[in-house]
């Protein structure tokens, strides 16, 4: 009896599961199946979910109008540029914070997370001159510096609370041993800490590839990542529904691959320390 | 080598170096839609005629108001041509941000452009944005229901017959609904639309003295109008309804009429996308008999950022997306109907484009409005559909938001416009007016 009870709690959950993550992702779905539609399709109603002619001229015709690679390409290197840049910086910073806190470290670590809570666009004109006085309006390096600076509280939170839980006792020993600062970061702490790393990583990696104020505000041409890729597509006076959605399942199509391969990683990093 | 073969070689590499130095890469910011991207597949005739090669940078439209204002107002310079709208031009010429077009050569035939555009895109008579495509709004609707409903639609109907006609063809069971109309909140959305409207109802922004007018009897006219029409003869959730939602509706057959952008018009007789394409009637913006029509006027132009280092390349583009040429280059290609409409005189003077159905009404719409004297009673500001000063965008899309809410009932009209005086009296008294 006890034993019927607990396979159907089992599937009871996983049943509640299954529907929460398809709700989560019917939107990412819609959009896909979205961009198999013609125009008329797309905005149909009742509208149509399976059973339509499936085309791929959306897909054609975005081909053809933008470079989709160039986008890409800007992609991968504003957002890989600036996660590992904040990495090489937060690395010292969390250690720090972690094993040798002063007084003020909390207070530091909030005033840090505090600079999230400034909207973007109040500071849109400092920064927008400053890039025109170092010439960095539409570069890729000047992206990625904006983008490390506004992920690295977010990393060095990350990082700060995995490294929490790593025993100062195990780094004291490597410093008896003889193990200089840089080797105790390099070669005794870093490996301890490589799926916390790799989760924040990730984790910034996928908001440094959705930014989409900085991306589309600071960039024209050279620069300008998927997230005007997609912004090109969209429009208030006609109807751009499938082109849009198959303009959006191409920019999502990388980061969503590179999330489904890493999810372990990305669901342990998230919820590390949570249930203490 | 002969002295002659020596000059020979160097003549050579002078005019190489020196086509070089004048074949420019120019930058254009533009809004995504359909006559810009097609504009944007004929580049390579620009190119081919001037030696110019054009790098794209195409946004959706508040993306790239935010986008080209940051960039002009910092000199940023990242652009070398701006695609705006009358909006902008006005406020952005007085500030001297935009190269003035006034050096145009004959052959571009100033003087072809239609009149109310050439006004909305100058300031103090000097032509600062040269109109790509300008449109109006007016009034679409269906012929078969306008006959089911035993009415006719005279050419230049007042709010009273659009009324009546809206609840006649109005049949919620089936979801006809008689009228649809822009209700989402913003100053480009159903700001505009009322501000039209309320121009035919004799109201105004502001008095001489830029005193705001919410608090007058025809803003309460208007605004009753408007939502007591919707409730009635409004499809549901018309408080959310923007230029596509309503699109949509009449290309599925659920609208009676729908007055809009005559942008519109090719949309909703394209039988590939419309399935009412074949019983599309058009009219003028109703009136009250006041004078004043209820349409806007709007203009998609190109203009120079003061300070571009490719002026004379830019002004080349202008002069070539702009032309005749440039029009009759799209007939060729994609046909009468695909042409940018509602910016030159001689478009509408061609009997090709005459027989394109939505033309006449177009050019009536666009004729009709008066972004100079926009309303009944005199104004200080310029523009139909909006006042040509930089706050508007800021206090319009809250004063918009007053009026969503008053039609999804929230609130009474009474407290929207009450709401809307107060918001517009601050921010013109902290504007310094």
């Amino acid at each position: 009896m006890a034993r019927s009870v607990t396979s159907r709690r089992k599937a009871l959950n996983t049943l509640v599961a299954w529907t929460i993550g398809l709700l989560i992702f019917f939107p990412i779905l819609w959009t896909i199946l979205t961009s198999f539609k013609t125009e008329a399709q797309a905005i149909s109603d009742p509208p149509v979910f399976l059973f339509f002619d499936w085309t791929l001229e959306n897909y054609a015709v975005v081909q053809e109008r933008s470079n989709y690679m160039r986008f890409l390409w800007n992609s991968v290197i504003i957002a890989g540029g600036s996660t590992i840049l904040g990495i090489i910086i937060a690395i010292p910073a969390a250690w720090s914070m972690a094993f040798v806190p002063s007084r003020r470290t909390k207070d530091i670590l909030l005033w840090m997370l505090s600079t999230k809570m400034l909207p973007a666009v109040g500071v849109l004109y400092p920064i927008y001159l400053i890039f025109i006085q170092f010439g960095l309006l539409d570069n890729r390096f000047g992206l990625v510096v904006v983008l490390m600076l506004i992920n690295l509280p977010i990393i060095v939170w990350m990082l700060y609370t995995y490294f929490k839980e790593i025993p100062g006792e195990i780094l004291e020993a490597a410093r008896m041993d003889g193990a200089s600062l840089k080797e105790e970061i390099l070669y005794v702490l870093t490996p301890m800490a490589i799926p916390g790393i790799a989760s924040t990583i990730l984790l910034n990696f996928i908001l440094a590839w959705n930014e989409a104020f900085w991306t589309l505000n600071l960039t024209a041409v050279n620069a300008a990542p998927l997230t005007a890729f997609i912004a090109s597509y969209s429009s208030p006076e006609g109807l751009f529904f499938a082109k849009l959605s198959a303009a959006s399942t191409m920019a999502i199509a990388p980061i969503l691959i590179l999330g489904w391969f890493s999810q372990k990683q990305l669901v342990r990093g998230l919820t590390f320390g949570a249930v203490k | 080598m002969s002295i002659r073969s020596a000059l020979r070689a160097a003549t050579a590499v002078c005019l190489i170096t020196t086509c070089g130095a004048f074949a420019d890469t120019i930058t254009i910011a533009t809004v995504n839609n359909g006559d810009m991207i097609r504009m944007q597949g004929l580049t390579d005739d620009f190119t081919a005629k001037t030696g110019h090669e054009v790098e794209w940078v195409t946004l959706e439209e508040n993306v790239l108001r935010q986008r080209v204002t940051t960039d002009i107002s910092t000199s940023g310079g990242a652009f070398d041509i701006m695609t705006i709208g009358m909006y902008e031009t006005p406020i952005w010429a007085a500030n001297g941000w935009l190269v003035s077009l006034d050096d145009l050569p004959a052959e571009y035939d100033v003087d072809d452009i239609l009149p109310a555009m050439r006004g909305g895109l100058s300031h103090d008579g000097t032509l600062y944005a040269a109109p790509f495509y300008g449109e109006s709004s007016m009034v679409m609707y269906r012929t078969d229901l306008m006959e089911a409903a035993g009415l006719e639609m005279p050419e230049a109907p007042t709010w009273e017959f659009i009324a009546e006609a809206a609840r006649a063809m109005t049949d919620k069971d089936n979801e006809i609904y008689g009228i649809c109309l822009r209700g989402k909140a913003g100053w480009g959305e159903n700001a505009a639309f009322i501000t039209a409207t309320a121009n035919s109802f004799g109201a105004r922004w502001f008095d001489e003295n830029w005193t705001p007018q919410f608090d007058t009897q025809p803003w309460a006219d208007t605004l009753n109008f408007y939502i007591d029409l919707l409730n009635d003869a409004g499809p549901p959730g018309a408080s959310t309804n923007g230029f596509n939602e309503n699109l949509s509706l009449f290309q599925q057959g659920k609208c009676g009429m729908w007055i809009d952008a005559t942008v519109a018009a090719s949309f909703v007789t394209n039988p590939n996308d419309s399935t009412v394409a074949d019983k599309v009637g058009f009219a003028l913006a109703p009136d009250t008999g006041l004078g004043k029509r209820g349409n806007w006027l709007w203009a998609w132009a190109l203009a120079i950022p003061a300070g571009t280092q490719n002026e004379a390349a830019a002004k080349e583009f202008i002069q070539w997306a702009t032309s005749k040429e440039y029009i009759e280059l799209v007939a060729e290609k994609e046909g009468w109907a695909n042409v940018p409409p509602g910016a030159r005189v001689s478009l509408y003077e061609n009997p090709n484009y005459q027989e394109v159905p939505f033309a006449e009404m177009t050019l009536k719409s666009i004729q009709s409005a008066d972004p100079l004297n926009p309303t009944v009673d005199p104004v200080p500001y310029v523009g139909v559909q909006f006042v040509a000063i930089p706050e508007f965008a800021g206090f319009a899309t809250e004063v918009g938001q007053e009026f969503s809410a008053a039609l999804a009932g929230q609130q009474t009209a009474e407290e929207a416009l009450a709401k809307a005086q107060a918001i517009t009296l601050d921010a013109m008294e902290a504007a310094g007016y």
